[in-house]
């Protein structure tokens, strides 16, 4: 029996021992906006913030979680913490069949979260394209995603301090209509 | 009515006021998707829903000496356990073979092997319990005895003396091979300034949807239907599949997807454990689901694009192209798959070597052959990519030789914007392609001078760039000539029924589904432009065979072109009826009226005379105050399907830009560039990142992608691990151009855009290597193009 806070809500469960976060949560707890991609910890389709830092919830098992604070996507998204992060995704089409999406906002919201720490400036194209490296996406081809944080961290520091690395501009498409 | 024509309903001009054409619109389901509030298939779940899990064939070939599922019935939670002779009583076996492939052969596939195994991966037994977990329990706990059989896996002994024979009542390995010859092949080559030629590989690799294949079959004994929940791109054709394989009325069988995550052609074919799924739920009168694991995945998803091809083209002096000269070898896996064949991509092959070029004297050969791996069938952009590898591969060598500009000789030898319509040497019609402007624009965006003089200068210090180009020709909007004509059941029309409901607010349901490529949102766009409502005010309805018009789903880049312009036609059909409606409460002629952003107006003076909103109203609720006998049928349907032309070909060439390090053999991508001719481009933003999710995709063929079997069969690539798909890290600034030629099929004018990105990515990554190690005397023509076949090609390495 395991009691743990998910999305700010406290729930408890009884889990079997082999029974992975993922699982848990889509399974036990009906929250299925995370996803399971491969189940071995490489696409990151699983991703969801434990205690604070994300984690892949093919690789956590439930019953190690006693006492821990979950959120997923579906309760990132009822805080409003990103709702500006959705709304570049949304306007830059940086979604397309959705099923890495969860994950890729939930890494995302890492970024956001984490990127001004110890003083550092905001993160660079590359910068961003590392971050969610582990993040397969099969559809788009990234750089709409790439932009989409972009402008997510821009628009939330509109400060001088752009750019520790270069960021090449060609952003939108070079459509001559 | 007046005269529809482009210019009449606005195509061509983007100021009307409720002109959707052209403009990047965002996805109206995109909230959804970035909320986590999607329903894929898993996230269905149904009462008194069972589970299955498979057991897979651990060897490439063996025969299935006894099944004993005594303690698999035992373990907790288990249900049943199936073999293939159980789901035989209730499920007919299929033959993959198309008429029109003259010659083409296959053998009856089952839902689960009677007798032998033919590839590693293969379905053997099904286990059925309340939960996965307890269906692979199940699994582990049985006990099959199976003899190993010798495997044949290499394709290029597969016809040879000796060779295991698959499936011994066909005679030999042999399931297609076909031969396209026009012009004097030995007289173009005796007479040739130059000839070049080469060994191309292209690497067996497969889709790797996030989502995995996924579905539930829910069987009512009550009243004899059968409704699929599935991870489909043809919710219709699979409807057809599971009625006949289950002999079923097509009317009893309801296929439904909603989001679907991710499919690139993979879904859209016929698994033997998802008929199996289908089979057992028939059986035990309870939704069964089943979802792939990443292994299995990789086991017993479609393979694509294992070819060997050799190849010749001659030039003469001026850098001409004479002749072309093709022979490629396939192995496709035990079975064709269903029921688009396996022999499809081979053939392809043959119809788009030289694509973009105009000569006369053509020779390719598709030979295709079985092999005990697993099936490979149509991926994303089939047979574009390989072809245009070879075709691409063949004209920087050729310039090579000649001491040409890669450019110069496309230049030379692309077919010209005028001469059309043109057929080519392997008998493929064109309407319209822009194969110069498509380069011109290319060049606008690419700045060459500046690469080359970086390419020189990072030479001198060691630093070996690239640039390569890859001219393609792609083909989309398929007729019945695809696959009608061979006597599949895929539905080359497709069909939108157009409604309006009482407040002005519109529903179109459309047989084309949606599988994130914004399917939906383009139809909504094209539907609101038809009929003359805000875009927010449009419902679209996809994926569900009981409510949306007969159509054949998502392939071939069919979605735009055909589905579009069905719901085009119905658009403006409704807009008819509309105005029929509003002409008889006005006192006015319906050609005098319009309909702009809702309202019924004036067509001369743009005057509002009615809201759509007051038009429902007293159509649907007081009926009574209409003329008696005035038609009011505010819904429309209609069908579309092209008629003049077999496909609707499009074009484009792509340019990467590459850094090799020699030292590692490490491929660097510096950036990449693809100009496409989609015909007319209905949202730019989702063409854009369409195309993108294209060349990334070619990419990973190019460089990271490869099902990797051992000599006894053994597939060595079964996780994300070992199987490499591109990462946002590795992946290069990509730029899209566009050059808008319309197909004059439709009024609409689109043609499919999925796969350019796909057809062209590796030929121009190949010459962008090839270019770059021009100086150290290397060269590669196998993909993937791996840092170790790289260090080969230096020498570095034996
Ligand atoms: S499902 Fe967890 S990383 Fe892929
Ligand atoms: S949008 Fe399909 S996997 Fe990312």
């Amino acid at each position: 029996m395991i009691t743990l806070t998910v999305n700010g809500e406290r729930v408890t469960r009884e889990v079997e021992p082999r029974r992975h976060l993922i699982d848990f949560l889509r399974l036990d707890l009906g929250l299925t906006g995370s996803h399971a991609g491969c189940e071995h910890g490489v696409c990151g389709a699983c991703t969801v913030r434990l205690d604070g830092e994300i984690v892949r919830g093919c690789l956590v098992l439930a019953a190690s979680l006693d006492g821990a604070d979950v959120v997923t996507i579906e309760g990132l998204s009822d805080s409003g913490e990103v709702a500006d992060l959705q709304a570049n995704f949304v306007a830059r089409n940086a979604a397309q069949c959705g099923f890495c999406t969860p994950g890729m906002i939930m890494t995302a919201a890492d970024l956001l979260a984490h990127e001004r720490e110890a003083g550092r400036g905001t993160p660079s194209r590359a910068e961003i394209r590392e971050h969610l490296s582990g993040n397969y996406c099969r559809c788009t081809g990234y750089q709409a995603i790439v932009d989409a944080v972009e402008d997510t961290l821009k628009a939330r520091h509109p400060v001088a301090d752009l750019g520790r690395g270069t960021a090449p501009a060609p952003r939108s498409s070079e459509a001559t209509r | 009515m007046n005269e529809i024509t482009p210019a009449s309903i606005g195509l061509s001009r983007e100021d009307l006021p409720n002109s959707y054409i052209g403009r990047s619109v965002p996805r109206p389901n995109a909230p959804k998707l970035v909320q986590g509030r999607a329903t894929y298939t898993d996230d269905v779940v149904l009462p008194r829903m069972l589970h299955a899990a498979f057991l897979r064939s651990p060897y490439a070939h063996a025969r299935i000496l006894s099944v004993d599922s005594s303690a698999a019935r035992q373990v907790p939670g288990v249900v049943r356990v199936f073999t293939g002779a159980d789901l035989a009583e209730v499920c007919d076996p299929w033959v993959a073979t198309l008429d029109h492939l003259k010659g083409m052969k296959s053998a009856p596939q089952h839902p689960l092997p009677l007798t032998r195994a033919t590839w590693q991966g293969e379905p053997i037994v099904a286990v059925v319990a309340d939960t996965r977990a307890a269906a692979e329990d199940g699994v582990a706990a049985l006990q099959v005895e199976f003899e190993p059989l010798p495997a044949q896996t290499d394709m290029e002994t597969a016809l040879a003396a000796g060779a295991v024979i698959i499936h011994p009542e066909l005679g030999d390995n042999l399931v297609f091979t076909r031969t396209a010859e026009t012009g004097d092949i030995a007289g173009a080559f005796a007479q040739a300034h130059k000839v070049v030629e080469a060994r191309f590989v292209t690497g067996r690799h497969t889709g790797v949807t996030l989502e995995p294949r996924s579905i539930i079959a829910d069987y009512n004994r009550a009243d004899g239907t059968l409704t699929v929940h599935h991870s489909t791109q043809a919710p219709h054709m699979m409807q057809g599949v599971f009625a006949k394989q289950l002999r079923l009325a097509e009317g009893d069988v309801r296929v439904i997807c909603k989001d679907v995550g991710g499919s690139f052609g993979i879904k859209v074919h016929v698994y033997p454990d998802e008929v199996a799924v289908a089979a057992m739920a028939r059986i035990l009168g309870r939704p069964v689901k089943f979802i792939a694991d990443r292994f299995e995945a990789f086991a017993s998803d479609i393979h694509a694009r294992d070819h060997r091809i050799t190849a010749r083209l001659a030039v003469d002096a001026e850098g001409r192209v004479l002749a072309f000269d093709v022979d490629d070898l396939t192995g496709i896996g035990p079975y064709s798959v269903y029921p688009r064949t396996s022999a499809m991509e081979g053939n392809q092959v043959v119809n788009l070597c030289g694509g973009p070029y105009d000569f006369k004297n053509y020779r390719c050969t598709t030979t295709v052959v079985l092999q005990n791996k697993a099936p490979t069938c149509q991926y994303r952009a089939v047979g574009h990519p390989i072809a245009t590898a070879v075709t691409e591969g063949l004209m920087d060598l050729a310039a090579e030789a000649l001491g040409m500009d890669p450019i110069e000789i496309r230049r030379r030898n692309l077919i010209r914007d005028d001469a059309y319509p043109f057929t080519s040497p392997a008998g493929m019609r064109f309407e319209g392609l822009s194969h110069h402007a498509s380069l011109a624009k290319l060049l606008e965006m690419v700045p060459v001078e500046r690469i080359r003089a970086d390419q020189a200068e990072a030479r001198a210090r060691g630093v070996y760039r690239g640039l390569g180009f890859a001219a393609f020709i792609e083909l989309t909007n398929p007729s019945p000539f695809m696959y009608g004509i061979g006597g599949a059941r895929i539905s080359a029309q497709d069909g939108c029924t157009v409604r309006m409901d009482p407040d002005g607010s519109i529903v179109a349901s459309s047989g084309v589904t949606e599988q994130g490529q914004g399917t939906e949102a383009i139809l909504a766009q094209i539907v609101a432009h038809g009929v003359g409502v805000a875009v927010n005010r449009v419902k679209i309805i996809t994926g569900d065979t009981q409510t949306t018009p007969y159509g054949g789903g998502t392939w071939a880049c069919r979605g735009a072109g055909i589905g579009g312009e069905a719901a085009l036609q119905s658009a403006i059909a409704l807009k008819q009826q509309i105005l029929e409606v509003a002409g008889a409460m006005l006192q006015a002629t319906p050609e005098s009226l319009d309909i702009a952003m809702g309202s019924i107006t004036d067509k001369a003076t743009g005057a509002e005379r009615m809201t759509l909103h007051e038009l429902g109203r007293i159509v649907y609720f007081r009926g009574d105050t209409l003329p008696r006998d005035l038609q009011r049928e505010l819904v429309q349907t209609r069908h579309f399907i092209t008629k003049e032309y077999p496909f609707a070909f499009t074009n484009g060439i792509q340019a990467s830009w590459v850094e090799v390090d020699p030292a590692t053999g490490l491929v660097k991508l510096l950036e990449h560039w693809c100009v496409e001719d989609c015909g007319r481009v209905i949202n730019p933003m989702l063409v854009d990142e369409q195309v993108r999710g294209g060349i990334v995709q070619g990419i990973g063929g190019a460089l990271y992608e490869n099902c990797i079997y051992d000599e006894q069969g053994n597939l060595l690539t079964t996780t994300l691990a070992d199987y490499l798909v591109p990462m946002s890290a590795e992946m290069p600034e990509m730029h899209v151009g566009h050059v808008e030629t319309p197909t004059r099929e439709s009024l609409l004018g689109a043609k499919g855009a999925g796969e350019a990105g796909t057809a062209g990515a590796p030929g121009a990554i190949m010459n962008a290597i090839n270019d770059a190690l021009r100086p150290l005397k290397a060269r590669v023509h196998e993909q993937p193009f791996t840092p170790e076949r790289i260090l080969r090609a230096l020498g570095a390495i034996a």
